[in-house]
C-alpha cells in the first residue's frame, strides 16, 4: 500500500499494462538443461513452471532468488529459512518458508526459521500489506527451494566421486560453458541426496558444506517439482512454526522484549489532530510512584505520513505507573485545524455530494442518455462509519538509541519502511538503525504505520535510556490511522422490460492519500481500484464518479480498504434491485456479472492509471466465470433458495478483491430481536493452493471481522476527537454471538493459475451477505454501517 | 512491596500494593506471557488463574493476591502439555496468538471437573475473552476436545 501511496503523493503513477513476455517455455529450458545441466534430482523427467511477472518485481527493492540469503545448513542438516515477511496471524511465517522447503527437499521437522531484520536491499521488499505475501513470493520461494537442490545434488555428485575433481573447479567450470560437464546420477530425496548406482545415501548437512560453493543456478537451469511432488504444499498439514510457543506463553511480541534499563512511556496526545498543546502541570503526575520523567513531543499536522501526533510523554520504571502518570497529567489543549470534525454534519455532507455528479472516473458507454431514457430509475445510498483496527495487541514499540545508532524492536508490518522513517527522524543514517521484528498481534493495515515505532525512538534519544512505547487501548481507538467514513450512491438505469441499461455509481469518502499529501478531497488510483471502477457487472452504459471529501483524521488502510464500502453498497444494492423486480437476488447478480469473459479494462472506459493491486494486468484479469463460480458454490452449499422459517433468511454477497475471488452465503436467525449467524459459507478461489489449512483460519477469521463491522464498528468525532474508548464502546463480537459454523469451500487450481492472498479478501463480501439475510429474515433493509445488533 | 505465590514460587516484588497484578507480572515478575489488551476487564488477554480460577489480572491489585495461588500461561503445565494447550494445537486454533494465553487459562478452569459440559456453558464461559483474529470456532471446538478428551 505504502509504495502506491507515496507514488501517488509524488505524482509517479505508473499504471502496469505491459504485456508481458513470458520466460522460457518449459520445453526450452529442458532443453538448455539437457545439454549442460541434467540433474537427475528426480527419478523422473521432473516439470517446471512457467514463470510469470507479479507485482513483487516492482516493489521496492523487489524481489530477491539468492538462496544463500534465505537459506543456510548447518553440518547437522538443521535448514535455516529465513522469513522475511511480517507475521500477524496470517500463518506466512510457516507458509513461504514451507514452498522453499518442500522444493528443496527439506524434511520439515529439521527446519528452523528466523526472521529477517527490516533489511529490504537484502532481502527484497518486506512491506506485509496488500495480501501480497504469497502472491509475490511463492514463485521467489519455489525458485531458491530449487536452487539448493540443485547445488546440493551437485555437491553430492562430488561427494560420491561421480565428479572426480575438487568442488572448486567444478565451480569455475561451472558458468564458463553449458557442455563442460553433466550432472547427473544422483536423486535428491527428503534431507538426502542418493547416488544411483550404488543406492548410498548423504545427508544435507553432511553436503552442505560443498554445496556451498556450487554457485547459485539460474531459474533456466533449475527444475521444478511436480505438484504431485508437494509433501507440504497444497496439503495443510504442517503446524504453523509458532503455535507451541504461542500456546505455552513463550511467543515474543512487541511489548514482550526486555531491555536492561528500559523505561515504559505512556503518552498523552491530542484529542483532534494538530490541535496544540497550551500548556500542562504534570506535578500530579510526577507525585506517583515510578513515575521518573516527562518528555514533550511535537505536535504534527496533517500531511504528515507515519510521523507521531506529539504530545506529552511521562516515562516511568514501569507501565502501571507510565499509564496512572499519564492519566494524572492536567492538559489544556488549543483549537486545530480540524477540531470542528462533527460526525453528524459531515455525513450530511457527504450524503449531499454523493447525490450530486462527481468526477467521472471511468465512462462506458453513454450513460447520460440511458438514464435519460430510461423506463425507471432506481437509487440507493449506502454509508459506512470510521473504523479503528483494533489488534488485539495495541501498539507498543521498544528503541535502544545510543552512540549514535538506534536499534528497534516492534510489531510492525513494514520494518524496513519502519527503519527508514525512524533514520530520518533521528537524522541517522539508515546503517546505523536496526529494526527487528518480533510476532505482531494482529495488525490489519494498523501496523503498516509505525509512528509508535517513532515515538519509542525520539524518547529513547531523549531520556538517554531504552524505551518501551505502551500503548493503552484507549490510545489505540482515540488514534488511530482510521478506516475512511464513506457515501455511496448507486442508481441504475431500466428500460420496460426492467433490463439494466446503465449503471452509475458516485463514491464520496475521505481519501488516505490525505496522510501523505495536500488533500484534494479525491480518491486516488488505489481507492478506486478497490471494487469502484472495476465494477465487474455486463452493463453497457457506466459512470464511475468519485464526489470531494476532505479529511478531517488521519485516514489509512483497514484490512480489505476500500472493498468494505463498496461491496457493501454493491452487494446491498444488487440485492434490493432484485426485491424491486420481483427477482431472485442470487440469479440477478449472476446475471449481472454476465458472460464469461475477461475485462477489458482500456476498451471499457477505464482510467489510465486503473490499478489492478499492482498487478500486470493479463496475468491477473478480472474474469467473470470465476466470480460466478464462487458465487454458485456459496450458494449451492448453503442450499439456496430453501423455504426457511420466519426470523430466518440466508444472504448472499461476492466480491473480487487482491484478485481474490470470495462470495459468501450467510443464514440469519433473528432471536428474540438479536441478530445471530448460525452459518456462513464462504467460496474462495485465490488460484494455486499453498497452505489450504491457513486459508480456511483466514475466511474464518473474516467471517468475526466481518460480523463485527457489520453489527458494531464505528468510530464518531465529536469537535474532531474519536467518542470511543475501548472494548464497551467500539466492541468485538464474542463467543456467544459470532458466525458459529463457517464452511470454507477452496477452489482449486494448478500451479499455473497464479497464487493470490487471502489475508484481506474475505472481509469485504461478508457485511453485505448477512445484511442482505437480514432483510430476507425481516424485511428490514438496513444501509448504513454498521447495522446495529439488534432488529425490531 | 509485596510478596506473591506465582506458579508455585515465592516472588517479593517491589511495587506499593495497589499496583496492577498484570503490569506487576509482567514488568516485574519478568512473567510476558500474560498479555494486554484493554486494562478494563473486558477482553481476557490479561488471564490467570488465582487459587485455580480464572480472573482478569488487570483488574486486580498485587495486595489482594498476596496469600493467594498465582498460576498464569507459563505455569500451567510443566510440559506445555495440559489438555487445553495439546487441543488449542491439535485444532491449530492460534492465528496471530496474542489472545490465546488468555484463553487457555480461561478455558482451563472452565473445564475442570466438567466433562459434560454444555455448548451453552462453553459459550458463555469464553464470552470474556475477545479474539480480533475470530478465532471463536475453533476455541469452541478446542474447549470441547479438551473437556471430554476427544
Ligand atoms: S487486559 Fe485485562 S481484560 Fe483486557
Ligand atoms: S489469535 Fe489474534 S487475537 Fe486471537
Amino acid at each position: 500500500m505504502l509504495h502506491y501511496l507515496e507514488q501517488a503523493a509524488a505524482g509517479k503513477v505508473a499504471p502496469r499494462k505491459a504485456i508481458v513476455v513470458r520466460n522460457v517455455s518449459r520445453r526450452t529450458f529442458l532443453g538448455t538443461a539437457a545439454a549442460g545441466f541434467a540433474v537427475a534430482a528426480f527419478p523422473k523427467d521432473a516439470l517446471g513452471f512457467a514463470k510469470y511477472e507479479v507485482g513483487g518485481s516492482q516493489m521496492p527493492h523487489g524481489l530477491v532468488y539468492d538462496p544463500t540469503v534465505f537459506v543456510s545448513i548447518d553440518s547437522d542438516g538443521t535448514v535455516t529459512i529465513v522469513a522475511h515477511r511480517s507475521e500477524m496471524g496470517t500463518g506466512v511465517r510457516t507458509s513461504l518458508p514451507m514452498v522453499l522447503a518442500d522444493e528443496m527437499g527439506a524434511d520439515w521437522d529439521r527446519v528452523k526459521i528466523i526472521q529477517a531484520e527490516g533489511d529490504e536491499p537484502k532481502y527484497g521488499n518486506q512491506d506485509t500489506d496488500g495480501s501480497r505475501s504469497m502472491r509475490h513470493h511463492i514463485q521467489s520461494m519455489r525458485q531458491m527451494g530449487a536452487s539448493v537442490r540443485f547445488m546440493l545434488a551437485i555437491a553430492a555428485m562430488q561427494h560420491f566421486g561421480i565428479i572426480d575433481q575438487p568442488i572448486e573447479a567444478v565451480a569455475e567450470a561451472f558458468g564458463a560453458s553449458d557442455d563442460q560437464f553433466e550432472v547427473q546420477g544422483v536423486t535428491v530425496g527428503v534431507h538426502e541426496v542418493t547416488n544411483d548406482a550404488t543406492g548410498e545415501a548423504v545427508g544435507f548437512g553432511e553436503l552442505a558444506e560443498i554445496a556451498m560453493l556450487v554457485p547459485v543456478p539460474e531459474f533456466e537451469q533449475l527444475n521444478f517439482k511436480d505438484e504431485s511432488e508437494f509433501r507440504y504444499v497444497g496439503k495443510g498439514e504442517i503446524e504453523p512454526y509458532d503455535q507451541h510457543d504461542i500456546t505455552t506463553g513463550k511467543a515474543i511480541y512487541g511489548a514482550d522484549v526486555d531491555l536492561p534499563g528500559m523505561k515504559v512511556a505512556v503518552i498523552a496526545r491530542p484529542p483532534a489532530v494538530g490541535a496544540p498543546l497550551v500548556s500542562y502541570d504534570a506535578t500530579a503526575a510526577r507525585s506517583i510512584a515510578g513515575v521518573e520523567d516527562i518528555a514533550e513531543l511535537p505536535i504534527t499536522v496533517m500531511p504528515a505520513k507515519f510521523a507521531p501526533l506529539g504530545g506529552v510523554a511521562v516515562i516511568a520504571a514501569h507501565t502501571d505507573a507510565a499509564i496512572r502518570g499519564r492519566d494524572a497529567l492536567e492538559i489544556e489543549w488549543g483549537e486545530g485545524p480540524h477540531s470542528n470534525y462533527n460526525t453528524e454534519e459531515f455525513t450530511a455532507e457527504m450524503r449531499e455530494t454523493a447525490n450530486a455528479p462527481g468526477k467521472v472516473l471511468r465512462k462506458e458507454g453513454d450513460p447520460e442518455a440511458a438514464f435519460a431514457e430510461a423506463a425507471k430509475v432506481f437509487g440507493r445510498e449506502y454509508s459506512q462509519a470510521h473504523m479503528a483496527h483494533a489488534p488485539m495487541e495495541p501498539p507498543v514499540a521498544i528503541a535502544d538509541v545510543k552512540d549514535g545508532k538506534a536499534e528497534i524492536w516492534a510489531p510492525v508490518q513494514s520494518p524496513f519502511g519502519t527503519r527508514q522513517d525512524i533514520a530520518a527522524a533521528l537524522e541517522l543514517p539508515i546503517e546505523d538503525v536496526t529494526v527487528h521484528v518480533t510476532l505482531l498481534g494482529g495488525g490489519f493495515g494498523r501496523k503498516s504505520k509505525c509512528d509508535f515505532a517513532i515515538e519509542a525512538a525520539l524518547l529513547s534519544r531523549d531520556v538517554g535510556a531504552p524505551v518501551r512505547v505502551q500503548w493503552t487501548r484507549e490510545d489505540d481507538i482515540h488514534h488511530s490511522f482510521f478506516h475512511t467514513t464513506s457515501v455511496e450512491r448507486i442508481e441504475v438505469a431500466l428500460d420496460d422490460q426492467d433490463a439494466v441499461t446503465g449503471w452509475r455509481h458516485n463514491s464520496v469518502a475521505p481519501s488516505i492519500l490525505s496522510t501523505f499529501a495536500e488533500d484534494s478531497g479525491h480518491q486516488f488510483f488505489i481507492e478506486s481500484g478497490m471494487g469502484h471502477v472495476d465494477v465487474p457487472f455486463e452493463i453497457p452504459n457506466m459512470s464511475i464518479e468519485n464526489g470531494k471529501a476532505m479529511a478531517h483524521t488521519r485516514i489509512g488502510w483497514y484490512r480489505a480498504v476500500s472493498n468494505v464500502p463498496r461491496a457493501w453498497a454493491i452487494q446491498s444494492f444488487v440485492a434490493e434491485l432484485a426485491d424491486e423486480l420481483g427477482r431472485d437476488q442470487k440469479d440477478l447478480l449472476i446475471e449481472l456479472i454476465g458472460s464469461d469473459r475477461e475485462l477489458d479494462p482500456p476498451n471499457q472506459g477505464f482510467p489510465d492509471d486503473y490499478w489492478n493491486y499492482g498487478e500486470v494486468y493479463q496475468e491477473y484479469p478480472i474474469t467473470t466465470a470465476r466470480l460466478k463460480n464462487v458465487t454458485e458454490l456459496a450458494a449451492e452449499k448453503a442450499g439456496w433458495g430453501a423455504d426457511l422459517p420466519a426470523g430466518s433468511g440466508l444472504g448472499i454477497a461476492a466480491h473480487r478483491a487482491f484478485v481474490t475471488y470470495v462470495a459468501v452465503a450467510a443464514r440469519v436467525d433473528i432471536v428474540d430481536g438479536l441478530i445471530t449467524v448460525p452459518e456462513m459459507h464462504i467460496a474462495v478461489d485465490c488460484g494455486f493452493v499453498a497452505n489450504p489449512e491457513r486459508i480456511r483460519s483466514q475466511m474464518e477469521g473474516a467471517a468475526v471481522m466481518g460480523m463485527t463491522l457489520a453489527l458494531n464498528s464505528a468510530i464518531t468525532f465529536q469537535n474532531g476527537a474519536a467518542q470511543q474508548s475501548n472494548f464497551y464502546d467500539y466492541d468485538i463480537v464474542r463467543a456467544t454471538n459470532f458466525p458459529k459454523v463457517v464452511h470454507t469451500h477452496i477452489v482449486e487450481h494448478p500451479f499455473s493459475v497464479h497464487a493470490a492472498g487471502v489475508g484481506e479478501p474475505g472481509v469485504p463480501p461478508i457485511a453485505p451477505a448477512i445484511a442482505n439475510a437480514v432483510f430476507n429474515a425481516t424485511g428490514q433493509r438496513l444501509r448504513d454501517l454498521p447495522i446495529g445488533t439488534t432488529v425490531s | 512491596m509485596a510478596q506473591l505465590t506465582i506458579n508455585g514460587e515465592s516472588r517479593t516484588i517491589d511495587v506499593p500494593g495497589d499496583t496492577t497484578l498484570l503490569w506487576a507480572l509482567r514488568d516485574l515478575a519478568g512473567l510476558k506471557g500474560t498479555k494486554y489488551g484493554c486494562g478494563v476487564g473486558l477482553c481476557g488477554a490479561c488471564t490467570i488463574h488465582v487459587d485455580g480460577v480464572a480472573q482478569v489480572s488487570c483488574m486486580l491489585t498485587v495486595s489482594q493476591v498476596e496469600g493467594t495461588e498465582i498460576t498464569t500461561i507459563e505455569g500451567l503445565s510443566d510440559d506445555g502439555n495440559h489438555p487445553v494447550q495439546v487441543a488449542w494445537r491439535e485444532l491449530n486454533v492460534p492465528q496471530c496468538g496474542f489472545c490465546q494465553a488468555g484463553q487457555i487459562m480461561t478455558a482451563a478452569s472452565l473445564i475442570e471437573d466438567k466433562p459434560d459440559i454444555s455448548d451453552q456453558e462453553i459459550l458463555d464461559g469464553m464470552s470474556g475473552n475477545l479474539c480480533r483474529c475470530g478465532c471463536y470456532q475453533r476455541i469452541v471446538a478446542a474447549v470441547r476436545t479438551a473437556a471430554t478428551g476427544s
